[in-house]
C-alpha cells in the first residue's frame, strides 16, 4: 500500500485524472507525488495509515536486523523487554512459517499480523485456533497449546512489533443486561443464534458456539473480528456496549431452562426431532402394544 | 346401561329391577335413546394397532382445546408497544408488543402457565405428526378407495387446516423466531403474481408487520380454524361410523363384516387408555422438555434475525423448498415471477393437489370403481406403495433441507454441500426410492407365495441317504403329491417363522399377563374351523390369489361366528 505508484492509480481517479496528469511533469520526486495524493481527503487518510504501517514495518525490521536483543533499552514501557524477547522465541518457533519473519504474513499461508494487536493474539491462541492445525475452511477450536505466560509473551511481541487493539481491563460484564440482549440480537444473533449456539455459514465455515467463551475471548473477538466475523471496533460498539453484550451472553448461558431440558436451545429442529423420535416413538410403541392385546 | 334396561324383570315383564335400570328407563321413555345408544355401544372396531393412529390425532386435538382455552385467559393478542418490567431480567426495559409481554407473563408469572403453554405446543406438534402417520396408513393400505374418497378429501383438508392453525399459533407470541417466519409468510403472499400485493395488504393492512396481524391471526387461531377443524372432524367421524371401518383381510374377515371389539366395553377401555397416554405424553414433554423458549429469542424486531430460525417441523418442508429452489427470476407474460412463488406456492400447491386427488387418479388409472372394505397390504399394490414412498422421499428431502443449516452446523458439513444434496436429491432420490420400493414389494410378494407353496423354513437340516442336505419345510396347510402347499394367498400376513404359526388366531386375553390358557385358545380355534381356509369361499379368491373386489355389502350379512363380535350388516 505504501509503495503505490501514483501514476498507476491516476486512471482510476476518473474526474481527477486531468489534475493528476497536469501534476505529472514534476512527479519525478516522491515528495511531489505525495503532495498530489494529499489533494483528496480520502487519499490523505489512506496515505497516513500506509505511512504509519510503513514506519511500523521499518521499525520492526530495523530492530530485528540491527539490534536483536538490544530492544529493551528503547522500549518506552520499560519492563516487558524480556517478555517481548520470549515472545519472539515462541513466534519464531510456532508462528513464523505462516506469518513471516516480520509479521508481514506469507502468501496463501497466513495473514499479516501488523495491526492486529494483542487482542487478536489473545483470542486466536487462547481458543487454540492458533497455531493452526491445517489449512481448511476455518480454524478449528482446540485445546490451548501455550501456557498463559507464554501467550502473554507472544502478545507482547506482536503488540510491540505490529501494534493494534489492546486487551481491555476492568470488569468485562459491567453493562446493562437488557441493552446487551438487544445489541446481541441486532449484531450477533444472525450468525451465533439467539442463544449463542452458533450456526452454519457458507462453504464449511461457521459461527462457533459461545458456550465455552470466557469474557476476554468474547471481548477480543469483537475487537479483532477473527475469521469471518466482522470487526466491532469501538466506533461500532463502544466498550460499554461490548461489556453489556458480554454480560448478556454469559448470563443467558448460565441461566437454567425453566421449561425443562433445553434440547440444545436450537429451536424447532430439535423440537421436531423430539416429537417424532420420543413422542411418536412412544405412542407407536403404545398402540402397537394395545393392538397385540385384543 | 343398555344391558340393565334389557334385564329380565319380575314386577312387570320387561320392567327393570335395579335402581340404575329404572333411572335409565325413565331417561329412555323421554328421549328414546336406547336403540341408538345400543347400536353405538355395539359398534365394532378392528383391533389392529394402526387403527389407533387417527385417534392419537383426535386426542391431541382434545389436549390442544383444553390447554389452549387456559392460555386464552392470559394472552393479549395486541401489537401495542409496551416496555417490559416483569420478572425476567434480561428483557427488562426492552420495548415489545403486548402479545410478547403477555406470553412472557404466561411463562414467568402465571401459575402453571409455562407448563400449559409447553403442553399446548408439544400437543400441536404431535397433532400434525399423528395426522401425517394416520394419512400414511390410510394411503398405503388403500383405505381411501371407494366408498371412502370423501373422507380422504376431508382428511387432507384437516391436514392443511392443521398446518395453518399451527402456523398461526406459532406466530402469536410475536417473538423474534416466529416474526422471522411471519416475514417469510408475507413474502410468500407478495410473490403471487398479479394479486399478491393485494392479498398482502388485505391481510396485513399496511407495511410489514403493521399493527393488525397478531389480532387477526389470533381470531383465526382460536375461533375460525378450530371451529372448521371441529366441524370437519365431526363429519370425518360420522362418515366413518356410517361407512364402518375397513379391516385387514384375515380369519373370518370379509367385505361384509367388521371383526374386532365392540365400542363398549373393550374399545372404550382402550380408547380411554390411549387418551390418557396421549395426555400424559403431552404433559410429560410439556413439563420436562423446553419448547419455544421465547424469552431467549426476544421480542420481534424486523431489524433483527437469528441464524437457525426455523418454522415448526410441519412447515419445514416449505422452508426447505424455499432454500433449495435456485434463484431463477422467471418472466411469464410480462410478470416477474420470483423463486419464492415456485418454491412456496407452486410446489406445495401441486403436492397437496396431487395428495387430495390421489383416489380419483388411482381410480382412473386402475379402472377399479368397486367398493372396498378390506384393506390391502402395501406389498400387494406395488405401484401405489412405490408412488407413496417416492412422494414421501421427496417430502423428506425438502424437510431435511428446511433444517439444513442446523444439520450442517451440528454434523460439521458444509452448508453449500447440504443445499446441493437437497437440490440433486429432490430430483434423483424419488425415482430411486420408487424403483427400490417396487422391487421390495415384488420380493415380499414372491416370498409370501414361496412360503405358501413350500412351507416355512424350519432351520432343521436333514441329510438324505444319498448324502444330499435339505432343509425341512413346514407346510402351512394340506399339500399335494409333490409336497406343494395348496393354500392361495388371501391378502393377509403369511407366517414366515415357526413361532408365527397360529398368528391369524385371536390374541390371548390379558393385558399385562395372559388370563387364559394359550392351549385353550388353540383348542377353541380348532373347534371353530376358522382361519383363512374357512373364510375362503366368502372372499371369492381370484386365480391370482387376490381377493376379488368386494361389491356393496349385501343386505342381511352373515351370522356371527364364534365368540367374536361382528359388525351388523352395512347399509
Amino acid at each position: 500500500m505504501s509503495t503505490t505508484n501514483p501514476s498507476s492509480e491516476a486512471p482510476l481517479e476518473g474526474g481527477r485524472r486531468r489534475l493528476s496528469l497536469r501534476r505529472r511533469p514534476d512527479a519525478g520526486s516522491p515528495a511531489s507525488a505525495a503532495r498530489a495524493r494529499r489533494r483528496s481527503k480520502q487519499r490523505r487518510r489512506i496515505a497516513n495509515v500506509a505511512g504509519l504501517m510503513a514506519a511500523l514495518v521499518l521499525t520492526g525490521v530495523g530492530y530485528s536486523a540491527l539490534a536483536p536483543g538490544a530492544s529493551a533499552a528503547d522500549d518506552p514501557t520499560g519492563n516487558p523487554s524480556s517478555a517481548v524477547e520470549a515472545g519472539r522465541e515462541i513466534y519464531t518457533r510456532s508462528c513464523i512459517t505462516c506469518h513471516g519473519s516480520n509479521l508481514q504474513g506469507v502468501q496463501d499461508r497466513g495473514p499479516s499480523l501488523i495491526g492486529v494487536g494483542e487482542a487478536s493474539v489473545y483470542f486466536q491462541v487462547h481458543t487454540g485456533r492458533m497455531p493452526l492445525v491445517r489449512q481448511e475452511a476455518q480454524a478449528a477450536e482446540r485445546p490451548t497449546l501455550f501456557s498463559d505466560e507464554e501467550i502473554d509473551q507472544l502478545m507482547a511481541y506482536v503488540q510491540e512489533n505490529g501494534g493494534g487493539p489492546t486487551l481491555p481491563s476492568g470488569d468485562l460484564r459491567d453493562g446493562d443486561l437488557a441493552e446487551g440482549g438487544e445489541l446481541f440480537r441486532l449484531n450477533c444473533a444472525q450468525c451465533h443464534n439467539f442463544t449463542g449456539m452458533g450456526g452454519a455459514l457458507s462453504s464449511g465455515k461457521r459461527a462457533p458456539t459461545l458456550l465455552d467463551a470466557n469474557d476476554m475471548t468474547l471481548y477480543t473477538a469483537m475487537l479483532s473480528g477473527p475469521e469471518n466475523m466482522p470487526v466491532f471496533g469501538d466506533n461500532q460498539l463502544t466498550p460499554d456496549e461490548k461489556r453489556a453484550i458480554i454480560n448478556y451472553v454469559q448470563t443467558i448461558k448460565t441461566t437454567a431452562d425453566p421449561g425443562g431440558a433445553g434440547i440444545g436451545r436450537v429451536g424447532p429442529v430439535a423440537e421436531g426431532l423430539v416429537i417424532w423420535v420420543v413422542g411418536m416413538g412412544a405412542l407407536l410403541f403404545g398402540i402397537f402394544w394395545m393392538g397385540t392385546k385384543a | 346401561m343398555a344391558t340393565t334396561t334389557a334385564a329380565p324383570g319380575r314386577p312387570a315383564p320387561g320392567r327393570p329391577t335395579t335402581k340404575l335400570g329404572s333411572a335409565a328407563l325413565e331417561v329412555d321413555e323421554r328421549l328414546i335413546v336406547a336403540g341408538p345408544v345400543r347400536r353405538t355401544l355395539n359398534k365394532v372396531f378392528p383391533d389392529h394397532w394402526s387403527f389407533l393412529l387417527g385417534e392419537i390425532a383426535l386426542y391431541s386435538f382434545v389436549v390442544l382445546l383444553l390447554s389452549g382455552t387456559y392460555l386464552t385467559f392470559f394472552f393479549d393478542a395486541s401489537m401495542k408497544e409496551v416496555t417490559y418490567g416483569g420478572d425476567y431480567a434480561p428483557l427488562r426495559g426492552v420495548e415489545m408488543s403486548a402479545a410478547f409481554e403477555s406470553t412472557l407473563g404466561l411463562a414467568f408469572d402465571v401459575r402453571g402457565g409455562l407448563l400449559i403453554r409447553q403442553m399446548h405446543h408439544w400437543a400441536a406438534l404431535l397433532f400434525v405428526a399423528s395426522i401425517c402417520v394416520h394419512l400414511l396408513r390410510i394411503f398405503f393400505t388403500g383405505a381411501f378407495r371407494k366408498p371412502r374418497e370423501t373422507n380422504w378429501f376431508i382428511g387432507v383438508g384437516l391436514l392443511v387446516l392443521a398446518l395453518l392453525e399451527g402456523f398461526a399459533g406459532y406466530t402469536l407470541p410475536d417473538d423474534l423466531l416466529s416474526g422471522t417466519g411471519l416475514r417469510i409468510f408475507s413474502a410468500v403472499f407478495l410473490s403471487i403474481p398479479v394479486i399478491g400485493t393485494w392479498i398482502y395488504f388485505t391481510i396485513f393492512g399496511g407495511d410489514f408487520p403493521g399493527e393488525l396481524i397478531i389480532g387477526r391471526l389470533y381470531i383465526l387461531h382460536v375461533l375460525v380454524i378450530p371451529a372448521i377443524l371441529l366441524a370437519l372432524i365431526a363429519v370425518h367421524l360420522l362418515i366413518l361410523v356410517k361407512q364402518k371401518h375397513t379391516q385387514f383381510p384375515g380369519a373370518g374377515r370379509t367385505e361384509h363384516n367388521v371383526v374386532g371389539n365392540r365400542l363398549f366395553p373393550t374399545f372404550a377401555g382402550k380408547a380411554t387408555a390411549l387418551f390418557f397416554i396421549v395426555f400424559g405424553l403431552c404433559a410429560g414433554l410439556g413439563g420436562l422438555v423446553q419448547i419455544n423458549p421465547i424469552w431467549l429469542f426476544g421480542p420481534y424486531n424486523p431489524a433483527q434475525v437469528s441464524s437457525g430460525s426455523q418454522p415448526d417441523w410441519y412447515i419445514g418442508f416449505l422452508d426447505g423448498s424455499a432454500r433449495l429452489f435456485p434463484p431463477w427470476e422467471i418472466v411469464m407474460w410480462g410478470y416477474h415471477i420470483t423463486p419464492v412463488f415456485w418454491a412456496t406456492v407452486a410446489i406445495p400447491g401441486l403436492m397437496f393437489t396431487a395428495l387430495a386427488l390421489y383416489p380419483v387418479i388411482e381410480r382412473k388409472l386402475t379402472g377399479d370403481t368397486a367398493s372396498h372394505h378390506l384393506l390391502q397390504r402395501p406389498r400387494d399394490v406395488p405401484v401405489r406403495t412405490s408412488l407413496g414412498a417416492m412422494a414421501l422421499s421427496f417430502y423428506i428431502v425438502l424437510w431435511i433441507s428446511g433444517g439444513n443449516d442446523v444439520i450442517a452446523d451440528k454434523f460439521d458439513i458444509s452448508l453449500n454441500a447440504m443445499t446441493w444434496f437437497g437440490r440433486i436429491g429432490m430430483i434423483v432420490i424419488p425415482p430411486i426410492v420408487y424403483a427400490l420400493t417396487y422391487r421390495l414389494c415384488l420380493g415380499l410378494e414372491r416370498h409370501d407365495r414361496e412360503v405358501l407353496e413350500h412351507g416355512i423354513e424350519t432351520g432343521v437340516i436333514r441329510r438324505l441317504p444319498s448324502g444330499e442336505f435339505i432343509e425341512v419345510h413346514q407346510p402351512l396347510g394340506p399339500v399335494d403329491e409333490h409336497g406343494h402347499g395348496q393354500l392361495a394367498y388371501g391378502g393377509a400376513s403369511v407366517p414366515k417363522k415357526m413361532n408365527q404359526v397360529g398368528g391369524a388366531r385371536r390374541a390371548v386375553k390379558g393385558f399385562f399377563k395372559p388370563i387364559e390358557e394359550p392351549a385353550a385358545v388353540q383348542a377353541e380355534a380348532r373347534r371353530e374351523t376358522r382361519g383363512l381356509e374357512a373364510a375362503r369361499e366368502s372372499r371369492e379368491l381370484t386365480g391370482s390369489g387376490r381377493p376379488t373386489e368386494g361389491g356393496r355389502p349385501a343386505e342381511g350379512g352373515r351370522p356371527s361366528e364364534g365368540g367374536r363380535p361382528q359388525q351388523e350388516p352395512r347399509d
